[in-house]
């Protein structure tokens, strides 16, 4: 008994660390979105009669699952290339994955912005083209949020799948092959299944690293289309409606825990497609 | 219906290292074919090539008259069991051996049938349902062997079918797949780096080193009859007797040998299987009697193995335990005895 208290006290300090820095504030968030302005449930009241709110949280998941598809569509073909790649070009193929990482998401969202704004590379690289004659719209809207963070999510939406695939037996491709299957056959019947848990971590890990975000919409956006983490941030520090904020908060943490208990269900697919055994 | 193989000067080169040098087979129609040698011998690079997974250098394959050289494997026709198998672990034992079938779109009512055959052939009807990850390794091995014969393949190639298994579910399997062998009537072609599994399982060994075809045969052939020093070393143990003719007689260590078919005079190289060594009796007497003394001497069960020291150079020998004539001891001394038609000439390896 004495012994087992012993052990205790030796993760006492981060059981105390984490509790102070992290549940605490958090229990705090979600009293105060029932605390202020009134005690009650009146500020989630306004999910169901706000329309700005159900805007702001219709358009951050519209932007999330569309920023979940194309990552990890991006996100997949990269990881097959870089599964199949020999040992040395697999190291380059991981270090320019890896690279955008290291670099400040501030910095990369200021770099799309001179990129796609209307004077920007790409508009005036078409307009001299002869491709189109207007500038087209591609920053400060939901297309420029979503490619800013589609460059951003696709490293994450790589590694969790190429993980996934390097666990895949080569030979079960070449044995699908002497059977006579062709290579698209051989990939969506075999390939394709077993790499499925590697895509399904990766969505998840990019969907819920999508909801909170917060620097890229809110400079690729230009103010204009509000994502929840920068309603959160109009609500609390310039409109001072910190219960609305605190609300908005707590709707997101259970969204992510939503999303986890979804996830590990489907974590016991895994086990049922028998990949990883 | 059964189809031929035949492999025509078949090279395979990996930059400067050659792993299959000018092969050439011939593997009759409904015949089981082991390719046999040691690692890095070329004997799955030639598999590989049979299947089209490699594309040789040189030379050509073909399968009756049609030359399938450069044919992709999903047009080849043949069914394969891989190293290790390769069941698809997100299918059923059902689906994995129905996986073939599908793949030639073939219509489900057809293909239940065809499914069920398969595992009945292999004993496995009962377990359609399971995932391959629960089954046993002998298990698993059949079911990749109904997966691989179902769809009714030209050839049936057998990648180290075996070497997965415990020695006496090995020898079992050997059994079966001799058996099945002789149920399908198919053409299979096996490669194994186990002497054993090659001589129990085939009508016709090729044994490969190097990259080269030094010897095909059938396995008593091969046997009794090596070739090369190789060979005979390969394939189960021998003594090897570096003797010199001279007007017909053998000299090895002071003691002339009585050797059939002995040539006239030049040195000669005689392999000894150790099996065809006797223990003399006092008074009993052989074409060919070496005394000595034994070195050393283990027990295996069934026999002794002995090391004896003779003026020959050290001689293995074997000696059935049951009612054996002798206690084997070290420095006992005995007297060997073989008859003259017992060692076999062979060349010396080129080098």
């Amino acid at each position: 008994m004495r012994r087992d208290t012993g052990w205790w006290l030796l993760i006492a300090p981060a059981f105390l660390l984490l509790t102070l820095v992290y549940i605490a504030p958090i229990a705090q968030v979600l009293a105060i979105s029932v605390m202020e302005p009134s005690p009650g449930l009146g500020n989630y009241e306004r999910l169901f009669t706000s329309e700005s709110v159900q805007r702001v949280i219709v358009t951050t998941l519209r932007i999330c699952i569309i920023t979940t598809a194309i990552a990890l569509l991006l996100g997949y073909g990269l990881a097959y290339v870089i599964a199949l790649a020999t040992e040395r070009a697999r190291r380059w193929w991981l270090l320019a994955v890896l690279v955008p990482l290291w670099i400040s998401v501030l910095v990369r969202a200021f770099a799309w912005v001179t990129l796609l704004r209307r004077q920007g590379v790409i508009n005036e690289g078409l307009i001299a083209a002869g491709v189109i004659t207007e500038p087209l719209a591609l920053v400060w809207n939901e297309t420029g949020i979503v490619i800013g963070m589609v460059h951003y999510m696709v490293p994450y939406a790589v590694l969790p799948m190429l993980a996934a695939m390097r666990e895949v037996d080569p030979r079960l491709l070449a044995a699908a092959r002497g059977m006579g299957a062709s290579r698209g056959f051989a990939f969506s019947r075999v390939f394709l299944p077993l790499s499925m848990p590697g895509v399904i971590a990766a969505g998840v890990l990019v969907f819920i690293f999508s909801l909170g975000f917060y620097i890229t919409p809110a400079l690729l956006g230009g103010g204009r289309t509000l994502m929840v983490a920068e309603w959160i941030k109009l609500q609390i520090l310039d409109l001072l409606r910190w219960g609305l904020g605190a609300m908005m908060a707590t709707v997101l943490v259970l969204a992510i825990l939503a999303t986890l208990v979804v996830f590990s269900r489907l974590v016991n697919l895994r086990r049922l497609f028998g990949g990883g055994a | 219906m059964s189809h031929a193989l035949a492999l025509h000067g078949v090279t395979k080169r990996y930059g400067n290292f050659v792993a299959v040098d000018r092969v050439s087979l011939d593997v009759a129609a409904g015949s089981f074919l082991t390719l046999l040698g040691p690692s890095g011998s070329g004997k799955t690079t030639i598999l590989m090539a049979i299947a089209g997974f490699t594309v040789p250098d040189a030379g050509r394959i073909l399968l009756d008259t049609k030359d399938i050289t450069a044919l992709p494997p999903e047009k080849r026709d043949f069914g394969m069991v891989f190293q290790g198998y390769a069941l698809f672990p997100h299918m059923t034992v059902a689906e994995n051996v129905a996986f073939p079938l599908r793949v030639r779109g073939m219509g489900r009512a057809e293909r239940e049938d065809k499914v069920r055959a398969a595992l009945d052939l292999v004993q496995l009807s009962a377990l359609g349902d399971r995932r391959p990850q629960q089954l046993s390794g002998g298990q698993q091995q059949r079911v990749a062997l109904a997966r691989a014969l179902v769809f009714d393949p030209a050839l049936l190639l057998l990648d180290e079918p075996l070497s997965a298994l415990d020695k006496k579910l090995r020898a079992e399997l050997q059994e079966e797949l001799r058996a099945l062998h002789r149920r399908v009537g198919r053409t299979f072609v096996n490669v194994t780096h186990d002497q054993d599994e090659a001589l129990s399982l085939s009508d016709q060994v090729a044994i490969l080193n190097h990259g080269k075809l030094i010897q095909t045969g059938e396995p008593a052939a091969l046997y009794e009859r090596p070739a090369t020093r190789f060979v005979a070393d390969f394939l189960g143990k021998s003594n090897f007797l570096e003797a010199t003719a001279e007007g017909g007689v053998l000299h090895l260590g002071g003691l002339d040998l009585a050797q059939a078919d002995a040539p006239a005079s030049g040195p000669v190289l005689l392999s000894l299987r150790p099996e065809k060594i006797a223990l003399l009796a006092d008074g009993e007497t052989a074409a060919n009697v070496a005394p000595g003394k034994i070195l050393s001497w283990s027990y295996l069960g069934a026999g002794y193995s002995l090391v004896v020291d003779t003026p020959m150079g050290p001689l293995r020998a074997s000696l059935p335990s049951w009612r054996a004539p002798i206690a084997p001891a070290e420095g006992l001394a005995v007297r060997l005895g073989w008859a003259a038609d017992a060692a076999v000439a062979v060349a010396e390896d080129p080098a």
